[in-house]
């Protein structure tokens, strides 16, 4: 692979006035941190709803004083409607996942980050970088917006993150929050499109370009090869949303037909015989759980491949060990990613489409367990012979790989055809990803914030109260989702208000206020992490420039990096990023700007030939 | 620290196995011909699953254990990994999983590969929000036409069946699913408005209605009794009790209720939902 020639050219001043150093910034440093704050204020909105989900769900039919005041038509007298818990559903999905883990593990830590790492003074187009959040930001208002679309009977629409079709295309005939609610949610979602599609094409530019003297693809950390995939997926599938939402749009304002077949009585109403239902023919609701699902199963392997490679990294750090199987972690990032493409109809095997396409995605699914199967072995592979430092990023990321097994392996049985007969649909579905997804990506953004916190503000964050944050957290996520893989197995279905009408779930109530209570407590504790991290921005413990001893690019730089990242030097890269414990070497680590002159000795560190110490093998 | 969270990881291992093991959330029983197929599956699935999952679980919380760092030791083992290792592990579980994968498609197969047998009694299902409405061809077998134009839930005619038709004349439509026990039957599955799911967990069968879709399935269920119907695809505000009920009737009281004419269907229809009583839970 070429190395790319680095010139220390300063291509863009630093700033001098407030709005253009902390506002409208071009420095991907603190566009990387807007879109952390970002994740940070749309997780908290995300949390509350899931909480006041829970109070339906486990007390329902309860007066609700505030809702009742907050909310009249939504939730009178204090009870919620079955169609407020519904675009509650409906948000906490939307936010979460677009606007929590498509945002802070890529456009945040990515952004922050990767520049550094490899080497380089900023991102390759500032500029887009700055739109590219600002863009996110503004999907996020209108999302915000769609909360009062229908005046507090709902918090916006009722058709669930997924939106399917026509459902979401027939307008308010079809529910409350499906007018106004559902346009502004489209509208919310094109222009996050936008926005991830613009730091796609900077990570990728980045990374292919402007990797410093020495620093060849096979030297760089996990982390950036996360980064990277990470961005190619988000090319090649959120064009596929747009163009969704687009053809949505039309259905619902321009009387077209892509998704609404002919025929639609909806709430008493021919289509065509009203104008509160214009006449439609001809379109397929199939299709649009096609083209929303192409983009959806790469969108899961967006959300949750940065998490992977933090996880890499930050176990490889605190193990003092080099990372078990470099090559192969590097090859399972990509098979994951691409076997990612492949796989979407196996969120619709029970939806009509042929059943022979339903045996294929099947297949391949559980094929992409393969490479998620090698990333869990060579983590624990790392941990082998290791010498672990229990730090609160490796707690963490340890606990990534816990949750992660714990999620994924239900894959297993989910992406059987013949056993989604009883489980699609079901609560075992909710279990499986947001073990895999949800939890496993948030406990990845919580090891690179507690990792990359004192790069980023020249302090540590109060151990004591992380480790506190990670042990409650970590039960308390559990004790929430393993339950729900019970109820999976009764039968539950997912997006149901209430479950007093039927008999077979007559058993479940048990189980529902267990999981209730741990989610209060786990939400609850979280702002012990919020408080952690303000005060630790202005009191916490101040430290140089390699706290954690660490190998990579940004730790051999000030603390907080300068404005061009290296203050006009850029660095020489002479090794792998994970010369732990190597024999013979002054200290325990090898910085990977150290020069020639510690050599591994001859019959050590051949075992993988994959040059993770960047030597000829 | 690390021997703690090797005990938590363990703890955590043991009561998520346990839940399982237990069977104290299970499946209902299984009452259609091809239920104890999706159940064995479920069981060797399942098993494999947990043995990876205690197995990836108890190794993480070891390795936290016993790696944790201590004074006396220097330095961790210097090693980039094992690429023989690495070759064994991922062949035995593309194994695994390619195996489960085949096995998996079996009964699904069965069910959706091939047309329903011959001899299958045909009932037409459609769903709406947030009703459903089963039609049934009556004594001549023959279903009458319908037509979407006159579709009228004010005055009941729920389906558009059009009255003209002398095949309509013996139809009737009602809210309530009733099939014969140990007899094929196909169900063509059709919605007014948006995307449902019918949903028997006792069936062990779950299938999408799609408006603008036919979609015909079949299923032989085992044993006479009464079961829930639940709508499984988010339909809208009233999506979670959109209920109705599933009879399966011993062969010559299916009959007898089959050949009824339209005014008789509805009455005998409420006498057999008192007749016959939900499972046990």
């Amino acid at each position: 692979m070429a190395e790319a020639t680095h010139e220390t050219v300063h291509r863009h001043e630093p700033p001098k006035s407030f709005i253009r150093k902390y506002i409208f910034s071009l420095d991907h440093k603190v566009i990387g941190i807007q879109y952390i704050l970002l994740a940070l204020s749309a997780v908290l909105v995300g949390m509350t709803m899931s909480v006041l989900m829970r109070m339906n769900l486990s007390w329902p039919g309860t007066h609700w004083p505030i809702m009742g005041t907050l909310f009249p038509t939504g939730a009178p007298g204090g009870v919620m409607t079955p169609e407020f818990y519904l675009s509650l559903v409906t948000m906490h999905g939307t936010i979460m996942v677009f606007f929590v883990l498509t945002t802070a593990p890529q456009g945040g830590f990515g952004n922050y980050i990767l520049p550094i790492q490899i080497g380089a003074d900023d991102m390759a187009f500032p500029f887009l970088n700055m739109m590219s959040f600002w863009v996110t930001f503004v999907g996020f208002l209108v999302l915000l917006a769609a909360i009062f679309a229908s005046g507090g009977a709902t918090v916006g629409s009722i058709g669930g993150w997924t939106q399917y079709a026509p459902l979401s295309a027939l307008g308010e005939i079809a529910g409350p929050g499906q007018g106004m609610g559902v346009t502004l949610w489209v509208i919310s979602i094109a222009i996050f499109c936008v926005g991830s599609l613009l730091g796609a094409l900077n990570f990728i530019t980045t990374l292919l370009n402007m990797r410093t003297r020495g620093m060849s693809l096979m030297r760089m950390p996990l982390t950036c090869w996360a980064w990277f995939t990470t961005a190619v997926l988000a090319l090649l599938s959120f064009p596929v949303l747009l163009a969704a939402g687009i053809l949505l749009l039309l259905d619902r304002l321009a009387g077209t037909s892509f998704f609404i077949p002919g025929s639609e009585y909806v709430s008493g109403i021919l289509s065509g015989s009203d104008p509160r239902l214009p006449y439609h023919a001809g379109g397929s609701p199939l299709l649009w759980q096609h083209l929303f699902w192409f983009f959806g199963h790469p969108e899961v392997y967006i959300a949750i491949l940065p998490g992977m490679g933090a996880t890499s990294h930050i176990l490889s750090t605190f193990a003092r060990k080099p990372i078990f199987g470099y090559r192969a972690m590097v090859f399972a990032i990509f098979a994951i990613g691409m076997l990612g493409f492949f796989v979407w109809g196996h969120h619709m095997f029970i939806s009509g489409m042929s059943p022979y396409s339903a045996v294929a995605f099947s297949i391949l699914t559980l094929s992409i367990g393969v490479p998620s199967a090698i990333k869990t072995f060579n983590w624990i592979g790392t941990l082998w012979g290791a010498k672990i430092r229990f730090t609160t990023p490796m707690l963490f990321a340890i606990g990534f790989v816990s949750v992660f097994v714990a999620g994924g392996i239900t894959g297993l049985v989910l992406g059987q055809t013949s056993l989604d007969f009883f489980f699609h649909d079901t609560y075992f579905v909710t279990a499986h990803f947001h073990l895999v997804m949800g939890v496993a990506s948030i406990f990845g953004m919580f090891a690179a914030t507690y990792f990359w916190f004192p790069k980023m503000f020249g302090r540590m964050m109060n151990e004591a109260l992380g480790k506190f944050h990670f042990w409650v957290t970590f039960l308390g996520v559990y004790a929430i989702f393993i339950p729900f893989h019970a109820m999976g197995m009764v039968g539950m279905p997912r997006r149901y208000a209430n479950f007093s009408e039927y008999e077979f779930l007559k058993n479940t109530h048990g189980l529902v206020l267990f999981v209730s209570i741990a989610a209060i407590i786990t939400v609850a504790v979280q702002s012990v992490f919020y408080f952690n991290l303000i005060w630790s921005v202005f009191k916490g413990k101040k430290v140089g420039d390699n706290p954690w001893e660490a190998t990579t690019l940004e730790w051999t730089t000030a603390t907080p990096p300068p404005h061009d990242n290296f203050a006009g030097v850029a660095p020489v890269v002479y090794r792998g990023p994970y010369e732990f414990s190597v024999p013979g070497a002054p200290k325990d680590f090898v910085m990977q700007t150290e020069p020639e002159g510690i050599e591994v000795p001859a019959g050590l560190g051949e075992t993988s030939g994959n040059g993770g110490d960047g030597h000829k093998h | 620290m690390g021997r703690l969270l090797g005990i938590a990881i363990w703890i955590i291992t043991l009561g998520s196995v346990w839940m399982f093991v237990s069977k104290r959330w299970w499946f209902p029983e299984a009452i259609s011909e091809h239920g104890p197929s999706v159940d064995r599956q479920f069981m060797l699935t399942i098993i494999v699953c947990g043995i990876a999952f205690a197995a990836a679980q108890i190794g993480l919380g070891w390795m936290v254990w016993k790696y944790r760092e201590t004074a006396s030791q220097d330095r961790a083992t210097y090693s980039h990994g094992n690429n023989r290792l690495e070759i064994i592990w991922t062949i035995v579980t593309a194994v695994v999983f390619i195996s489960l994968a085949v096995m998996g498609q079996r009964v699904w197969a069965a069910l959706h590969l091939h047309a329903a047998p011959a001899g299958s009694y045909q009932i037409e299902v459609v769903a709406q929000q947030f009703s459903w409405n089963f039609h049934y061809p009556g004594k001549d077998n023959v279903f009458g036409r319908t037509d979407p134009k006159l579709i009228d839930d004010s005055s009941l005619n729920y389906l558009g069946l059009d009255d003209t038709d002398p095949n309509a004349k013996d139809d009737s439509v009602v809210s309530t699913l009733a099939i014969p026990v140990n007899r094929p039957v196909e169900l063509v599955l059709r919605s007014k408005d948006v995307t449902h799911s019918f949903w028997v967990p006792q069936l062990r069968f779950k299938q999408d209605l799609v408006p603008g879709m036919a979609i015909h399935v079949h299923f032989t269920a085992t044993k006479v009794g009464k079961y829930e119907l639940a709508c499984a695809e988010l339909c809208g505000m009233n999506h979670y009790k959109m209920k109705s009920y599933m009879l399966v009737l011993p062969e010559d009281e299916f009959r007898d209720l089959a050949a009824l004419p339209q005014n008789q269907f509805q009455a005998r229809r409420d006498e057999l939902l008192n007749k016959y009583q939900l499972p046990r839970y």
